[in-house]
Formats: C-alpha cells, sequence, structure tokens
C-alpha cells in the first residue's frame, strides 16, 4: 500500500499553512501583481487579512459548508485569495476556465451546483448572467474588476471589495465562527475541484482533498529543495491543477511569493521584470520563445548572428557540464568553518589553473627553442596557443565568454536568467527546443502528470534529464505498466472521486487505489526512466495490421518551426494521411523574408510554396519515422495544410490545447474522405466561431499533396 | 424627448445628461470665396454622446475645428461652459479642457505609447520648461502624479503590453486606441473624435464603441464625434446633427433622423425625374 496519510502534521489544510506563514514569514512577499505599471506587493500578512476579510464577507452573505464556489478569471491575487477565503468557510473553490464560452460554462456551473460565482471582471459577469437562465441555482455572483459595471442590477451582485468591507465590519461577530469552520477542516475534506479539459465528451470534475494537495506539494517541494525565497510567475489558466498545485499548494507549502502578470499580453515583459526561479511552461510556451528569438536573430547584423550561431553551436555540447546552476542549495546559512573551506578550495583551483597555463606557455617556449621545425609544425597542426591547454579548462573559458557574449543576454531578454528549476510537461517537447534551452544553462526538466494525480506521476531529477523521457516516478508514487502497455500510477495525490460521476470514478480508478492513465508507455531498461509513446486508445492498428501511433508522427512533426498542429489519420487504413497547421509567426516572417504576400492566414496555407516546404519537412519525417521498423506504416502518404487555425473555441482543441481528433475527423470529414479517394484538390466549407461567440463560415479549395515514403530500413541493409 | 428643455434627465441606461455645455449659434466659415458651414446652430449638453454626421465634403471636421476652437468662425458665435468664448491663442485652445482625436493619426510615431500620452497632460503640468528640461525640483516631483494619471488610462484602455513600444510599429487600431489615450489625459470636459473607427475591422471597432461608451460612463466626459458607420452613430450617440453641403437637415435622437426624408436623400440620393 502506498504511504497513504503518512503525515500526521497537524498543518492539515491550506488555511492552516496560511496562518504558518504569517507566523514564520510574515512580513516576507507573498503576492505580487503588476498594476497601473508598478508591481504592487502583500506579505503574508496583508493577504492573509484580506484572504480573511473576503471569507467573513462569504459568511456575511450566507455561505455554507461544503459548497462550491466557481471562480472565473485570469490569474489574479484577488481570485487566489477568493479560493483560499472560500475553503476558510468550509467551501470548496471550483475555478473555471476564463475563456470557455458561456455554452462550456454552463454545463460546469450546473453540474457542480455552486451558489456563489467570483468573475474577475465585466466579460465573466456577463457570461455568467447569460446562463443565469438555465443554471438557476447561482444566487450570488461577485466580481474583482469593477469597471463597467455600475449600470447593473446589484441585488444578487456584490464587488469583492464591498464583501470584504461587510466581513471587516462585521468581524466581531463572525470571526468566532470563521475560526471554527477553519478548525474544522481535516486531511480528508475535499481541497479543491477542478474540471478536467475533456479530451474526450464532457469535463469532469476530480475531487482533490487536502491530502492529496499538501502531500504532493511536500514531496514535490523536498524533491526540487524549493525554498522560502524561490519566485514564480503565475500565468496559466487557473482552472488547471498545475497552477493550482504551483501558485497554491506549492506557495503556500514553501510559503514562496506569487507573481501575477499585468495582462495576459504582457506576460513576456512581467516575466523578464520578475525573472522567476521556478517556472513552469507547456512546451508551446517554449517553442514560442525559441521561434521568436530565431525570428529575432534573423534580423540581427552579421556579427551578431555569426557569434549567436558559433556560440549556441558550441553549447549543444558543453552547456550541461559547463551552464548548469548549482543544482543543491546551501541549506542554512555558511558557517565559518564552510567558508574558510570555499576560499581554500577556489583559491587552489585558481591556483592550478594558472599554473598550468603558466606550465604549458613556458614548456611550449622550450618545445619551440629546442625543436623549432617540429614545433611549428606540431602548432600548425594543433591551431592556436589556447590549445595547449587541456580541452575541458579551453571549453570552461569558451563557455563562459559565451555566457558573457551570448547565453546571458539571452536568458535575461527571455526572463530566465535566475532559474534554478524550470518544468515542461503536458506535451511532448522537440528535443532541439529541449537542448536548446538546456544548452543556455536553464535547468529545463519534464514531468509526467495528470490531474487525477494532482500533477505528479514521474519527474526528472536533477542531472538525469533527457528529452525523450519524462523522468523516474516522483516521490511516493508507485507506477506499474500492465499488460497492454497502459501506465497505472498509486500515490497520496491519487484523487478522491469524480464528483457525480461514480462510474467513471469505478473505471478509472481500482479498489486498490490504482488508476489508469490512459497512455502507453514502458520503463526503460537500466535508467528506470518512463517513456510515453501515445494515448493508449489512440494507439491502434492500421488495416494491415501494422502498428499505428499518430502523436508519434505528430509530434516529430511539430517540431519544425513552421509547424503548428498536425493530425494524423490511419486507423483501420491502408495508409496514413495528415492535416497539417502552419504556424503564422514562423511561415509569416518566411514569407515576408521571400517577397510572397499574403493577405491572410488562409492565403498563406494555401501557397504552393508553402506546401512545397511543408512537404520537405513531411518527407524528412517519414525518413526518420521509416527507421523504425515497428512503426514505419506511420509514414505519411498524403497531406493537406488546413485553411483555418484549429482552435478550442470551435471545439477541435481543448482549453489546455490538446488535439480532439475524433471531432476533428468529423468535423472535415469531406477533407479525411478526399485524402483517400486520391484526387487533387477539395472544395470544403466550414463553420467557425468568433471570440464573442459569433458564427461564420470560411470557404476554400485545398490543395492535396503526396509525400515520397521510405521503405521500412532493415537491420544491416539500406532498401530502396 | 424635447431637445429644447435643458432640465437634466436620465436616458434609458442610467446617465445623468446635464444643461447645455456648448452652444453654437448661427456659426459660418468662410475660406476666401468657399463657404464650408453656413449659418448652423446646435448644442451640446453635457454628458452627452453627441454625433456629427453627413457625406464626403459636408463640413463636419470643420465643425469640429470651430468646436475646439482652431477656427474662429467668420460669423456667429461659441457659447461655452455659459460664456460667450472670444477668439483664442492656440495655448488658450489647448487649456480650455477640450481634447480631440484626428482622422489622420496624429502621434509621436517615434515614441513609446507612454510617452505619447504623457504629452496629453502637458497642459497640467506647472512646472516651467526650465526645469522640465533639467528634470529637477518640481518636474521631478510633479512626474510621478502625472504617470499615475497616464497609467490609469493604460489601465483603462487596456493597452499595458505595448506601454513601451514606439507607436509607429504599432498596428491602426491601437494607434487610434493611443490617440484616444493621449486625448482622455488632458482631463477634458468635452472630447472630440473625428472618425474613431475609420479604417478599422468589426472587431476593432467593437472594441472601440465599448471603449467611448465607458469613457463617458466613468469619467462623465462629454463626447462628440463624426462617424461614417451608421450602424456604430445610431448606437452609440443620443443626438445626432446632419449635415450636407455645409449645412444642417437633421438634428435629434437617432431614431428620429434616421427616418428623415432629407437624410435619407443626402445619404442614399434622389432620383431627379
Amino acid at each position: 500500500m502506498a504511504p497513504r496519510g503518512a503525515s500526521t502534521d497537524e498543518l492539515c489544510s491550506i488555511p492552516a499553512y496560511l496562518a504558518r506563514n504569517v507566523r514564520q514569514y510574515g512580513d516576507k512577499p507573498a503576492y505580487r501583481e503588476k498594476e497601473f505599471g508598478i508591481w504592487q506587493c502583500w506579505t503574508w500578512a496583508e493577504a492573509n487579512d484580506e484572504i480573511r476579510a473576503t471569507a467573513m464577507g462569504l459568511l456575511a452573505l450566507g455561505i455554507e459548508r461544503g459548497e462550491y464556489v466557481a471562480v472565473i478569471g485570469r490569474n489574479r491575487p484577488a481570485h487566489y485569495w477568493a479560493m483560499v477565503a472560500a475553503q476558510m468557510c468550509g467551501a470548496i473553490p471550483v475555478p473555471l476556465y476564463q475563456d470557455a464560452v458561456a455554452e462550456e460554462m454552463a454545463y460546469v456551473l450546473d453540474h457542480c451546483g455552486a451558489r456563489f460565482v467570483v468573475c474577475g471582471d465585466q466579460e465573466q459577469v456577463d457570461k455568467v448572467i447569460e446562463v443565469q437562465d438555465r443554471v438557476h441555482q447561482i444566487e450570488h455572483v461577485l466580481y474583482n474588476d469593477n469597471r463597467g459595471m455600475r449600470k447593473y442590477d446589484h441585488t444578487h451582485l456584490n464587488w469583492l471589495k464591498d464583501i470584504e468591507e461587510e466581513g471587516r465590519v462585521a468581524h466581531a461577530r463572525l470571526e468566532p465562527e470563521l475560526e471554527r469552520r477553519i478548525a474544522e477542516l481535516t486531511w480528508d475534506s475535499t481541497c479543491v475541484m477542478l474540471y478536467t479539459s475533456g479530451t474526450t465528451g464532457k469535463p469532469k470534475g476530480v475531487v482533490l482533498s487536502n491530502r492529496n494537495i499538501i502531500e504532493t506539494a511536500k514531496a514535490s517541494v523536498a524533491f526540487d529543495n524549493l525554498g522560502q525565497d524561490e519566485e514564480v510567475l503565475a500565468y496559466l489558466p487557473m482552472a488547471w491543477v498545475g497552477d493550482f498545485i504551483f501558485s497554491i499548494g506549492q506557495a503556500m507549502v514553501a510559503g514562496f511569493c506569487v507573481n501575477c502578470p499585468e495582462s495576459p499580453d504582457t506576460m513576456m515583459t512581467d516575466l523578464r521584470e520578475i525573472g522567476p526561479t521556478y517556472f513552469f511552461a507547456p512546451p508551446r510556451i517554449f517553442e514560442t520563445m525559441l521561434t521568436n528569438v530565431m525570428i529575432r536573430m534573423e534580423d540581427a547584423g552579421d556579427l551578431k548572428h555569426a557569434l549567436f550561431h558559433h556560440f549556441m553551436e558550441f553549447a549543444k555540447g558543453t552547456g550541461e557540464t559547463y551552464g548548469m546552476p548549482r543544482y543543491r542549495r546551501q541549506q542554512s546559512r555558511p558557517t565559518l568553518r564552510r567558508r574558510a573551506r570555499w576560499i581554500y578550495r577556489y583559491a587552489m583551483g585558481i591556483g592550478f589553473a594558472v599554473e598550468t597555463i603558466v606550465e604549458n606557455a613556458v614548456r611550449g617556449f622550450f618545445v619551440r627553442l629546442r625543436h623549432p621545425i617540429e614545433a611549428r609544425k606540431y602548432f600548425k597542426a594543433r591551431g592556436p596557443l589556447l590549445n595547449l591547454y587541456p580541452q575541458p579548462l579551453r571549453d570552461y573559458f569558451e563557455y563562459r565568454t559565451g555566457d558573457v557574449l551570448v547565453y546571458g543576454p539571452l536568458k535575461n531578454t527571455l526572463g530566465l536568467s535566475r532559474i534554478r528549476v524550470a518544468y515542461t510537461a503536458g506535451e511532448a517537447i522537440g528535443p532541439e527546443i529541449f537542448d536548446f534551452y538546456r544548452s543556455l544553462g536553464i535547468n529545463l526538466k519534464q514531468l509526467y502528470g495528470q490531474t487525477e494525480a494532482s500533477v505528479f506521476i514521474t519527474q526528472q531529477p536533477d542531472g538525469q534529464v533527457r528529452s525523450d523521457t519524462v523522468g523516474v516516478p516522483s516521490p511516493g508514487v508507485e507506477v506499474k505498466i500492465a499488460e497492454n502497455g497502459e501506465v497505472f500510477y498509486r500515490s497520496p495525490g491519487t484523487f478522491v472521486e469524480y464528483y457525480k460521476n461514480a462510474e467513471s470514478t469505478a473505471s478509472t480508478k481500482d479498489p486498490e487505489g490504482w488508476v489508469a492513465t490512459g497512455d502507453a508507455g514502458f520503463f526503460e531498461e537500466g535508467t528506470g526512466h518512463l517513456r510515453i509513446i501515445d494515448r493508449a486508445k489512440d494507439v491502434g492498428k492500421m488495416a494491415d495490421g501494422r502498428l499505428f501511433a499518430p502523436k508519434y508522427v505528430e509530434n516529430k512533426l511539430k517540431f519544425y518551426p513552421d509547424i503548428l498542429e498536425a493530425v494524423v489519420f490511419g486507423a483501420g487504413r491502408e495508409m496514413c494521411t495528415a492535416f497539417i497547421n502552419i504556424d503564422l509567426t514562423a511561415v509569416g516572417n518566411w514569407a515576408e523574408r521571400n517577397n510572397i504576400a499574403y493577405a491572410s492566414y488562409q492565403e498563406l496555407a494555401g501557397h504552393p510554396r508553402v506546401l512545397d516546404t511543408i512537404q520537405a519537412h513531411v518527407e524528412e519525417v517519414n525518413r526518420s519515422v521509416a527507421e523504425d521498423p515497428m512503426l514505419s506504416g506511420c509514414q505519411i502518404h498524403r497531406f493537406l495544410i488546413l485553411h483555418k487555425e484549429l482552435d478550442a473555441d470551435d471545439g477541435e482543441l481543448t482549453r489546455t490545447r490538446k488535439v480532439r481528433r475524433n471531432i476533428i475527423a468529423e468535423k472535415f470529414g469531406d477533407l479525411v474522405t478526399a485524402l483517400y479517394d486520391g484526387s487533387d484538390s477539395v472544395y470544403t466549407e466550414t463553420e467557425v466561431t468568433y471570440e464573442d461567440g459569433r458564427k461564420g463560415k470560411i470557404r476554400a479549395t485545398l490543395q492535396i499533396r503526396d509525400a515520397k515514403v521510405k521503405a521500412p530500413t532493415q537491420a544491416g541493409q539500406v532498401a530502396a | 424627448m424635447n431637445i429644447a428643455s435643458v432640465e437634466p434627465y436620465v436616458t434609458e441606461d442610467g446617465r445623468t445628461i446635464g444643461g447645455v455645455l456648448m452652444e453654437l449659434k448661427h456659426i459660418t466659415l468662410r475660406f476666401g470665396g468657399v463657404v464650408a458651414i453656413k449659418d448652423i446652430s446646435f448644442d451640446i449638453r453635457e454628458g452627452e454622446i453627441r454625433a456629427i454626421i453627413g457625406p464626403n465634403g459636408a463640413g463636419k471636421s470643420s465643425m469640429l475645428n470651430v468646436i475646439s476652437g482652431f477656427y474662429t468662425p467668420s460669423e456667429g458665435e461659441v457659447w461655452f461652459e455659459g460664456r460667450k468664448r472670444p477668439q483664442m491663442r492656440p495655448y488658450q485652445v489647448a487649456q480650455q479642457g477640450i481634447a480631440r482625436t484626428f482622422q489622420n493619426i496624429a502621434l509621436f510615431s517615434g515614441m513609446s505609447t507612454l510617452d505619447n500620452i504623457m504629452t496629453g497632460r502637458i497642459t497640467r503640468m506647472k512646472s516651467g520648461l526650465f526645469s522640465q528640461a533639467m528634470w529637477w525640483g518640481k518636474a521631478q516631483r510633479e512626474e510621478s502624479e502625472h504617470r499615475a494619471a497616464v497609467e490609469k488610462i493604460i489601465d483603462f484602455l487596456e493597452i499595458q503590453h505595448i506601454r513601451k513600444t514606439p507607436v509607429g510599429r504599432l498596428p491602426y487600431g491601437l494607434q487610434k486606441r493611443v490617440e484616444l489615450g493621449r486625448a482622455l489625459a488632458a482631463e477634458p470636459r468635452l472630447l472630440l473624435l473625428d472618425e474613431p473607427m475609420a479604417g478599422m475591422n468589426v472587431e476593432e471597432k467593437e472594441d472601440m464603441s465599448r471603449f467611448i461608451l465607458d469613457v463617458n460612463d466613468e469619467f462623465g466626459t462629454t463626447i462628440v464625434l463624426i462617424e461614417h458607420d451608421m450602424g456604430v452613430v445610431m448606437d452609440l450617440s443620443d443626438r445626432v446633427v446632419v449635415m450636407d453641403y455645409g449645412k444642417k437637415i437633421g438634428d435629434g435622437p437617432p431614431d428620429e433622423v434616421r427616418a428623415n426624408p432629407e437624410v435619407i436623400a443626402a445619404y442614399l440620393g434622389v432620383s431627379h425625374d
């Protein structure tokens, strides 16, 4: 059995941790938000005041124990406070995706039966009001930003600040009740309910207890030695489990500061200003950052261009050795003795280095004197004088030079200078992208997790980081592989149940607590690292019985900066085909450079030269897929470039931007048919949803291209 | 609604429209032999959104220039805040509490959004040229105060992400927003918008409409706007003045104006048979 309930700590809830943080770190920053161009800061003590005032305000409105409070909005301290305030009152916060359209919101609000809804701004309030006639139980709508709200009917609508004020006024009456409710929280009371993004079907409400969240947060804080002085940027959707663990779970347990960006558009600037030490981003963010760097380098002058390429090439082999920050932080203030030891070591190190240099120079000089002709030949062959020094020393110096000229400024521009630990998860990350950041000396690691596990299933320990695995099981997590290759886990973070959905709970979690991830994978021999191949249910067979793993091929395609998204078809078919989405930033820049005029995404996507480029990429992928005899059937025979970007508003992606394969196949059925019937082009009409919920139509004629495929390579012989 | 009455009243959406802020009496404007505006009279009331519409060359922009005080009418009187307005020097024009945006964007394209909006505060700065140039004394103390006001506007218009971007690099829609920001920075009583939505797509127009309504609502600013998009005009404005060939051919609430046969004739043309 997993070490369930191993912790007997009295701190068994987020409010309890908040109280501890106020005691221990009262005057240290807890939350920051940029507003009016300035970073506003709240210490733990100040944040506690706000949270308690909100909680008492909620009590004054008559919040009950165990009821659900929906929170909709972008990352702002007030929204996090509202969640903790709800927990203080014994209620359960349910963060929702703020970019969800009213329809999606209606389902979740109805399902969780929230009486209280906390909205970020007018936009969210409007959506809630829109669905209120279907979702009758909503009683109180609270909002954070009061702009444009004056004209609304305020009978059931309240400004959070007013509620807080009410709570402060009535604190004498409400304080005892609040204390009582906080004291009632146990390990098993629900901490939060999060809705899964729903790759298939309706979203499910995942119930996570205090034990799940706090045990997981504790273990992961210990795993990476996260300290009180960590800085994080909270910019990922609040409804996503990762944000809850990082910005509430770990922040409360470790006591570090959560920084909220000014607006979603300023995320990159804010990242740079804050310089987080602990950072999480899905691969897409890292891809975008890299694409932007590359585009800007293309525009740079020759010298910068040359420097950049020389040092980036150099860093590929050496960054891992010379670039990484020291992993282990010092536990306490160094003692005098430890300091003396450092000084001694550094002095010895420098002394040794100087000695080596001097010795080599002197020896070189005498060698030249004694054997001038041979020496000249020898030095000519070996290059400049620096070559006299041992390779590691030269690499070290070159890397340091690169750090001053290229890596340092680049990291600074990206806002990643201070990173100690960065994680990426959710999708496979391209090896080039991964290596790029690692070689800059950014400790980027991968983890594998899901909502049902309170994020962590496996993660990569420092020093064992690779782009093709997702690491070893996290502390306290047991992982096993079923016969069909599906990955199962059991951990203290394993969710309690799906809300109002006993059937799904039973099919996902067995009585012993093992949870099916739905992903197929295997443990690598020797290292014990887990490798994920694909979604278990997506792995299929082609008509002739060969293995079909769409995600494997899609990921290879997506590693090209030109390709934003790819959807591969082929289950039960003779051959594989693909839809491609181009990346407008990368391809648009390329078009500009090559004097290709275009007016819209659609026009650029249909340009013959774009098709040529993508075809080259597809053929390269085919060659690489052919190298794996097991998966060689997955080579792409025909493809087309879609006339619109796949979008969550149209239901083609989940809100976390994962491809919804079946919905796409259904929606673009005519295109799939055309891919298999051998036609050269296809006319199609597609309905699109605009951001404000209105619908429109796009018409297009798409070209279909054939890509070269390669016969599988047999061991020892090269097939034609 | 009775236009003649000057009693304050409350509109359907809960805004209070006050008394007459500006009254134009029998305005005629001539450029040499060309008569741009012929004997036009109308009033602008406190807190309302007043639209001026009309076909190209109707004299709308000239009218706006008369309102702002940039042009002095050849005949007629302008009454602003209950006083007859004399002929003004340019700096007086700037100081009277009327701000405007331009039909063709007139920003400092090499300067950042922040600096551009900051220029809108100039009439409110009390420190002299010397201390500003030296960045010393009063100018230094004043700066943070003005910066705070500008940041409120940046927050209001949701342009935080372009705060430090030179405006020359911005797309058209955003430049228009920056221009609105600069006009707002002067904290005007009367805001004049010359075709704020020209050349925008539907989404940008919706955003801009939202901002115009919010400005009117949050700051209580009286707004006069010229616009070609009839849908926008009808949705936004409380009262509309229609001009054609320098003459006023209609004045009243949007619905009334829409039904006016003269207005239809001016916009759609009439058959002469």
